[in-house]
Parts: structure tokens; sequence; C-alpha cells
């Protein structure tokens, strides 16, 4: 700091690193909250059932998690410009079929295309969700509720009833799913550099802090210059190309597709945004918080399979989980915004 | 560049209407490099409209704009700040969520490699400005929570963040104090030895005369007047905007003052207002004066109930009021009339009848059925008594003017038949007619024995209308006035905490 001549230059820099130091105290408290209930969650679990913490187990929770993570990325996007997609699950449920189906109709086709084919299709039901939000000025919860019942209807149309089995799936594209590279799984691979690059975009570039921008004050957002429509357009197509991405990860993973697959997922990747501390207003929240979130929320539910609590206490937790991560938000955001105002005032008087 | 012959931006026979309301019929203006213009007008005469041309964030319907001699037609805010303007809005257009660093620079944030944001450069770069400034704020704080002196400020800041050829400021010092005023205008002065043209506007005119080169005065959405600041005086410039004597507007009766109504003690709530102690009289009407920000509008809120209170307490007549309940200060006979009658006044989209009946539905209902019969009985009764102008009682809210609309909330609380009514800015936007009519019934009201409390922006309305002012500076009562005592000067003295020599 360079001790400047035209004040003291002494409480401003004092304030500011206070300031500093308790938002950035916030954001570790939150994320790091996460995933000290993850330790305390395997250790209790493991305790009471050894084999949880068995190679095969943890590989298999990684993978559960995978698929989730990487909506929760998307919807992360979509979540901070204070909107919501809802369609998602549906969306999956599309891209899995269109991968399933393509792939046992021409087992030669190379799998970069079909990537390609599932996130485009993605792609092009986020701009159909996009369109109806910034052109149509229809909120996100009706528009991607509609469409959580259309695509879905599109998929139920299009199958007919029929189902893709993973006998007619070529192999290497059902290696992607369970395979591993130096013990760590391709799907686990995948959903981290889609993690991470979607984390690094929201925090470090231009575009990315305009989404918060958006999600913190609309209208502020336009009159400071930034091009709401085109953000929130690129934020729904984004979560919709990864949606589709999740889809063929789905088929590859599980190889058995029919119209129904993805279904509920919306609810629990939100879920797992929320847990991760994506406030549900926009404005607040990371990716990595969100990836956080679907992983607690995957090994919440496999700790409660393991240790064999009934299917209905399974839904009971995650709902105390969510609601506690919703208090606690509300908690600490009250406290902070507390301790902003009787600093502020300290100055003024 | 001094005195550069084409000028920086050119605003001819620019209009805009919304709707059928022209809020903007013959906007021309002209601004210089190395000028400083002064905007003038009435609320409600189309400055915030001609600001919002300039900037971009509405389209003009008709006329010509240029910015140095090309023409332009600006499609969003964006485009404006691309072509060297920056504007300062009246409403707060800042991230909560977001640094103050973030805010200044969101969109512009100086990038290092990968196009990846330098937030070392980023914190240095505001840094720099609130250093000009002189204000001690840090670039890593969060919004959230400044008071709204320092969120002007920021705004402030994010103006001066890019090489800015035209620096418009919509009531930039409404929230500031006299030392926060004079830096502004020091970094306005040096912006104005830069080159920059600057569009001011403010109320105060002591300010305008301070800063100011030239001056505009607007008068019901067109431009009336063009002048150097050397040739105009401060009562040719009222004379100008008002367009009439000011005298006849404001129709006080006399009224037998009682006992005390409200009284509301040592109310505090942190960061916002401290230590407010007062008391309104039946048949009283007391004005609460201060600056746009300095919590008047926040103290009615927390007397009728609506924010919570950290100390203090309300009472009427004698019963103090349970803290954070609306229902209770309705009850105990508070009717509150908010400054944004759009937003909290009325439910826009339903009828006349039943805005107007809204405070009375427990009454009206039969066997908790509300029959429209009743309704329309009790609103075509006070649309008489007010004189409203309506075409049917079943059209929605949002049909009739500002001035109608007004009064359909005034006789939604006028039908709880309350002993103390709270009208926060009662003539914001309301033409000038229906102004003396709202003030007529104000003091008609008073005179029936009615403790009023009256927050208003305009001077001359609180000096018109007041039995006693109470004025507000950053969240404290810092003056009382009697209306004998009560002058323009004293007031805006108190409001910018300015203290008088003998106390």
């Amino acid at each position: 700091m360079s001790a400047g001549t035209v004040r003291a230059p002494g409480p401003a820099t004092n304030e500011s690193a206070r300031a500093r130091r308790l938002t950035e105290w916030v954001f570790r408290i939150r994320e790091l909250g996460i995933v000290l209930a993850l330790v305390l969650l395997i250790a209790v679990t493991a305790i009471l059932e050894p084999r949880f913490i068995e190679a095969d187990s943890l590989r298999n929770l990684a993978l559960n998690a995978s698929i989730f993570a990487i909506l929760a990325a998307g919807q992360t996007l979509v979540i901070v410009t204070r909107n919501v997609d809802l369609s998602v699950g549906s969306v999956l449920g599309l891209s899995a079929y269109l991968a399933g189906d393509l792939l046992s109709g021409n087992p030669g086709l190379p799998l970069p295309v079909v990537f390609a084919l599932g996130m485009a299709l993605g792609a092009a039901c986020g701009l159909f969700n996009a369109i109806l939000v910034t052109w149509g000025q229809v909120p996100a919860l009706v528009v991607t509720l509609g469409t959580l019942y259309a695509f879905r209807g599109l998929a139920f149309l299009w199958t007919d009833g029929s189902q893709v089995n993973a006998e007619t799936l070529p192999e290497a594209f059902l290696d992607l799913g369970t395979s591993s590279v130096l013990g760590v799984p391709y799907l686990v691979i995948i959903a981290l550099v889609v993690v991470l690059a979607v984390g690094q975009w929201l925090r470090d570039y231009r575009s990315g802090r305009e989404l918060y921008a958006i999600g913190s004050n609309p209208d502020g957002a336009r009159l400071a210059g930034v091009r709401s429509d085109r953000r929130v357009l690129t934020a729904f197509v984004v979560a919709g190309a990864l949606a589709g991405l999740g889809g063929v990860l789905f088929t590859a993973r599980f190889g058995t597709v029919d119209a129904t697959a993805g279904v509920g997922y919306e609810l629990t990747v939100i879920a797992a945004a929320v847990v991760g501390g994506v406030a549900i207003f926009g404005g607040i929240g990371s990716v990595y918080g969100a990836a956080l979130g679907a992983l607690l929320l995957g090994c919440i539910t496999s700790s409660l399979i393991v240790l064999r609590v009934e299917a209905f206490w399974q839904q009971a937790a995650i709902g105390a989980l969510l609601l506690s991560a919703i208090a606690l938000d509300r908690l600490l955001g009250l406290r902070i915004e507390a301790a902003l105002r009787r600093r502020s005032a300290r100055r003024a008087g | 560049m001094s005195q550069a012959e084409t000028p920086v931006v050119e605003l001819r026979d620019a209009t805009k209407s919304y709707g059928a309301v022209r809020a903007l019929s013959d906007g021309n203006l002209v601004l210089r490099s190395g000028e400083v213009r002064a905007l003038m007008g009435e609320n409600g005469a189309g400055k915030s409209t001609l600001v919002k041309v300039l900037g971009g964030v509405v389209r003009r319907d008709t006329g010509d704009m240029r910015v140095g001699g090309e023409p332009v037609d600006f499609h969003s805010p964006h485009d404006a700040r691309d072509a060297g303007l920056a504007v300062i809005y009246q409403e707060p257009t800042l991230f909560p969520d977001l640094s103050i660093a973030e805010n200044v620079v969101m969109g512009y944030h100086p990038l290092g490699g990968l196009k990846r944001i330098d937030r070392r450069a980023m914190r240095e770069q505001v840094q720099g400005l609130l250093d000009r400034l002189g204000v001690p704020l840090g670039p890593e704080r969060p919004v959230r929570g400044l008071s709204i002196a320092d969120q002007q400020i920021v705004e402030i800041v994010k103006a001066l963040s890019f090489d800015a050829r035209v620096l418009v400021m919509d009531e930039p010092t409404a929230a500031l104090s006299g030392a926060e005023v004079e830096r502004l205008f020091t970094v306005v002065r040096t912006l104005r030895e830069q080159g920059a043209a600057v569009l001011f506007i403010s109320h105060r005119l002591d300010e305008v005369f301070e800063i100011s080169d030239t001056v505009t005065v607007m008068r019901d959405g067109a431009v009336v007047h063009d002048a150097r600041i050397a040739d105009m005086t401060p009562d040719e410039m009222v004379r100008r905007m008002v367009g009439r004597e000011l005298g006849a507007l404001f129709p006080k009766q006399a009224a037998s003052i009682g006992e005390p109504v409200l009284t509301v003690d040592r109310l505090t709530r942190e960061g916002v207002f401290f230590d407010i102690s007062f008391d309104v009289r039946a048949g009283e009407i007391v004005a609460l004066a201060g600056l746009v920000g300095a919590g008047r509008s926040e103290v009615a809120r927390a007397i009728f109930g609506i924010d919570r209170v950290d100390a203090g307490h309300v009472e009427v007549a004698g019963r103090r009021l349970p803290p954070g309940k609306p229902l209770a200060a309705m009850r105990a006979g508070i009717g509150f009339v908010p400054e944004d009658r759009r937003q909290q006044g009325l439910v826009m989209d339903l009828s006349i009848a039943r805005n107007a009946s809204m405070t009375r539905m427990r009454a009206l209902a039969r066997l908790g059925l509300i029959g429209s019969g009743s309704e329309n009985r009790l609103a075509r009764e006070w649309a008489a008594r007010l004189q409203l102008k309506f075409h049917r009682l079943e059209d929605p809210a949002r049909f009739l003017s500002g001035g109608n609309q007004q009064k359909v909330v005034l006789s939604k609380w006028l039908a709880t038949e309350p002993k103390l009514l709270i009208l926060d800015e009662p003539t914001r936007g309301i033409d000038v007619g229906t102004k003396s009519e709202v003030h007529r019934l104000m003091s008609q009201l008073a005179g029936d024995g009615l403790a009023v409390l009256m927050i208003s922006s305009e001077l001359p309305e609180v000096l018109g209308m007041a039995d006693r002012v109470l004025v507000m500076h950053e969240g404290r009562l810092t003056r009382e006035l009697s209306r004998a005592e009560a002058d323009e000067e004293r007031v805006i003295r108190a409001a910018t905490g300015q203290v008088e020599a003998s106390a």
C-alpha cells in the first residue's frame, strides 16, 4: 500500500483488510463447512460399516456424484442470474436416449460426434428456455416447469416405450462410464474438468462476473451496461449443454436407457447447489460449492443405504440437510449484514 | 480543446412518451467540452427522462442526438458508455452481493493473461479512485450494508472509472455531507479542466451557483430556458422552474392543536437512524424534512412497524405499539401513505373500488365474503369526497393519473378513520393542479383534528404546509423549527449538517 498524502491511510487500509477477511471467511466457512460435513459423514459411516471406505465403494460414490456435479455446475450459472432451470432432468433424458439410439444404430460412430450431438441437443433445449425467459419475459420458474414436462413428453414420443440396452452399445463407449485411468474413473475426470472450467469462468472472467451482477441487481446490471439478455441466454445454453453432456454420460454409465432417464434429477441438482451455498435469489455462490453439494448429497444417500436406513428416512435426511444449509446461510447473512451496517454507522458517526 | 466549436453532446427536439403520458416534449440540450451545465426543474419536469435518453436507458421517440458531431442512437446503456458518456442515476444501481471494486469495474474489469480478471490491478485501480475522492472505504468491502452516502460515492467512483467525455449526474449530492460534496466538486472541476463536459442535476440552488457555468431549466417536460449562470439570479431560476407565483399553492388553514397522538421515543435502527424522539399532536401537520437518504422514510416505516428497530418505542394516544407489527399500528389508528404508490400504495391491476376498500375488507365482509356492492358504495363515497376523476370504479388503478392514484391511496386510509396519517412524499410526480387539491385536503383533515406526519423533499411544500418542521441529517434529528422559524435557509442548513452559529 502506498501511503497517500491526501489522507491518513490507516483506517481505510485497516477497514479494507478487515472487510476482506470477513468476506473471505464467509466463503471459506461455507465451502469448508461442506467438506467438514463430508469428512464427518464418511468417518461415522466407516466406523459403523467399514466396507463403506473400500476402494470399490468410494469409486461408486464418486461415479454417482459425477453426473450430478456436472449438472450442478450448469445449474449454478442459471441460479446465479436469479433464474432457475427445472428442465435439466428432462434434457438429460432426451440426450441420454439420443446417445443410446445413435450408438446402437451405428456402433461405428465416433464418440466425439455422439458427445457433440448430445451437447448440441441440450444447448438447443437451453436456448429454447432462454428465448422464452429473455424475449418472452416469462419467469424462468414457469418456463422451465413447462419445458420439464414438454421435453419429457418428447422423450416418451420418441422412445415410444422402447429402451436401449447395454448389449447393443459399443464397448468403448460403456468403458467411459466404468473404466479408470490411474485408478481415477474417466467419468470423474470429465466431471472435474467441467467443474473447474465452469468454475474458473464464473470466477475469473468478465462475462462470468456479469452473471453475478445480473442476479444481484437486474436493473442495476442493465444500467451498468451489462448485456443482460445475452448473458442469461448464455447461462441457459451452457446449462442445457451440460445437461446434454450429463445425458451422454448417463448412457455410458448405466447402459440401459428409456424415456424415464433422469426423472427427478432437477430437484437433486438444485438441492445440491443450494446446499453448496448458491443463493436461490441469485448473486451469490460458486460452482465449486455446488459440486461439493452434489458430492455431499450423493454421500448421504450412499451412506444411508449402506447403513440400511429405510428409504423414507433417506429422503427426510436430505430434506433436513437442505433446511439446515438454508438456515446457516440466512443466519450468516444476517450477522454479516448487521456487522457491516454497524461498521458503516461507526464510520459515519 | 477549450471551447471547441462542435458540442460534445447535442440533443435536438427529443420527445419521449410513456403510454399517454408525455414525459419529455421538447428536449433540447447542448453540452460543450470544459463546461459544467446545471439541469434544473421541479420534480416531474422531465429531467430524469432526459438523462435516461442521454444514457441509453430509454430511446427517444423523435428528435436528433449527436455525440462529437456524429449522429448516434443508443440502444442500451452499454452504447452510451462506449460513446464516453458516464451517468450517475438517481436510483441505486449497485450490486449488493459484490465488492465495491467489482461494482466499479463491472463489465470492464482489468484483464491479465488468458483474459482472466486481474484482481490485484482491479483492487489498485479502485483504491486509486477512492483515494482521489478521499474516501476511507476499502475496495474489497461488499456493498451490502453501505450507508446511502457511501453507496452514492461508489456510484461516483463508477462513473469516474473510465475516461468519460461526458459526466451526467442526477442528484449526486442529495445524500452527501458538506465535506463530501466539496470533494466531489473538486473532482468535477478537475474533470472540467481536463475537457470533460458535465451535466449536473441538483435541487440545491447554492450548489448550482457554485459549480455550474451554464444552466438549462425544464418545466412540464420541456426545456424552457437556457442561460449562463452569471446572468441568472436564484429568484429568476425559481420563477422559471415553477412558472407561477409560489404563494397561492399551499392553502394551509389554521387548526386548533390538541393532545399528542403520536409519541416517538428514542427510536434507533443501527446504521439507519439514531435516537429519534418527537411527537405529533391532533390537528397538527409535522413535516419531516431532510435530504434523500437522511433516514426519513425509514423512520416512518419503523413507526408503522414495517421495519424492525433496535431500540426505542412508539406510542399512539398514550398506548405503546408492539414493534414490527403494521396491523397493530393500523388498529391503533395510523394510516400510512408510502412514497412509492405504484409499488407499495396500490395494487395496480385491481379495480379502483377494491383498492379503495382494501383496508376495510374485514368491516365490509358478511360471513367472510365481500360483495362488490358494499365495496363500490364505500369507494363511491370517498371518490366523491376527494373529487376523484375516474371512468368506472371497476377500472384497474393503473389507468388513473398519478394524482388520482394518490387520492385512491388516501381514501383507502381515510376510510379507516385514522388518528394519525403518515404521508411519505404525498405529491411526488403529481401535476400542479391535483397537487394543490392534495394540499387542501391535508389541511382540511388537520382542521378536523387528524394528526399528520408528512415527509417531503420539496421545500416549498414543507414550508407551506407544516406547523412544525423536524429536520433530519444522516439518520439524526438535527433541528426542530416552528412554522414561524422555518425558512428555506434554516432547513437546508440543518439538512446538510451545517450547524448554525447560535443554537
